[in-house]
């Protein structure tokens, strides 16, 4: 990246600033993009969003019946065992 | 730079030894115990990797035994969690190739299925003059509560849930495991066997497109209506 990013190439090295992976010169060429475009502060923020959203995605918890299964394999394997 | 599997990983913590100790033990509860904290993960990481969620559920079973049987060669150097998805990539992988979904990586990676193809579609910018490459549709403001109304509504969940899904399977893994499980990327090289560069690729790819499938869910101008 030389001189000034433009919001299409933040818009590529976003993932590696999140990651901290930019160097010195593009995390200030990426802070200097940022300080004077809105849309892309959004697009950032739209991204951190987009992290969290995926880090609140609650599982479903296992079956009963695989539950179970699983604790009478648990029990035959502590008899052969000890 | 690090190298990737370089670096300290994170290890065992107490709670964890002890909960090991146990295990060893033949304690049930402990074995219960885990067993309940890890399986809802354990499912959705198989789930990346074989067609179905009955497959997904023996791949976990197996998963379970393959860590009593590999309890005392576990040396804590790594922390349980990486152990235990490990274990179960290794036999979902088996698996998912039995069932012919998962395809063998390592030629497609080199960085990654899509590597070429945009974060954002190039007609949202300006394509020449002097604003070439600026927006010319920007991007909506999402506020804080933006996540929590798209996780509570039936509709989003399945966008998002889509958006996953219609992921390349490497693009999938890697999401789940960083953005889902919260695992480092160091733990994510570790478990998928990838170098930090391609999980970072992997990852902004998946991370983008997801953005995009949201940002499409939430503007209900852009669905058509």
């Amino acid at each position: 990246m030389g001189g000034k990013l433009t919001c299409k190439q933040l818009t590529e090295v976003v993932t590696d600033y999140l990651e901290g992976t930019l160097s010195f010169l593009d995390r200030f060429r990426f802070h200097m993009h940022l300080g004077m475009c809105i849309s892309c502060r959004r697009y950032l923020r739209q991204m951190k969003y987009t992290i969290h959203t995926l880090g609140q995605l609650p599982s479903d918890p296992i079956p009963p019946n695989v539950r179970e299964e699983l604790l009478s394999r648990f029990r035959n394997w502590k008899r052969t065992t000890t | 730079m690090t190298s990737y599997q370089s670096g300290p990983q994170q290890e065992t913590t107490l709670q964890e030894a002890q909960l090991l100790e146990a295990l060893r033990r033949g304690d049930e509860d402990a074995f219960s115990t885990v067993v309940d904290k890890y399986s809802g993960s354990l499912i959705r990481l198989a789930m990346t990797f074989v067609p179905s969620r009955a497959v997904a559920e023996e791949v976990v079973q197996e998963t379970w035994l393959g860590v009593l049987e590999g309890l005392s060669r576990f040396e804590g150097r790594s922390s349980f969690k990486t152990w235990l998805f490990r274990i179960l990539t290794n036999r979902a992988k088996t698996r998912g190739q039995r069932e012919s979904r998962y395809e063998p990586y390592p030629s497609k990676t080199g960085s990654g299925d899509d590597s070429h193809e945009p974060a954002v579609d190039p007609s949202r910018f300006v394509k020449s003059g002097f604003w070439a490459d600026h927006w010319a549709s920007p991007p909506d403001a999402w506020d804080e509560h933006t996540p929590e109304r798209i996780l509570v509504s039936k509709e989003g969940r399945k966008q998002i849930d889509t958006a996953i899904q219609m992921l390349p399977e490497m693009q999938r893994h890697v999401m789940t495991l960083r953005d889902i499980e919260g695992l480092t990327s160091k733990e994510t090289c570790n478990i998928l066997d990838l170098s930090e560069t391609n999980q970072r690729v992997l990852l902004h790819r998946a991370r983008s497109r997801v953005r995009q499938e949201l940002e499409r869910y939430l503007r209900p101008n852009q669905r058509g209506a």
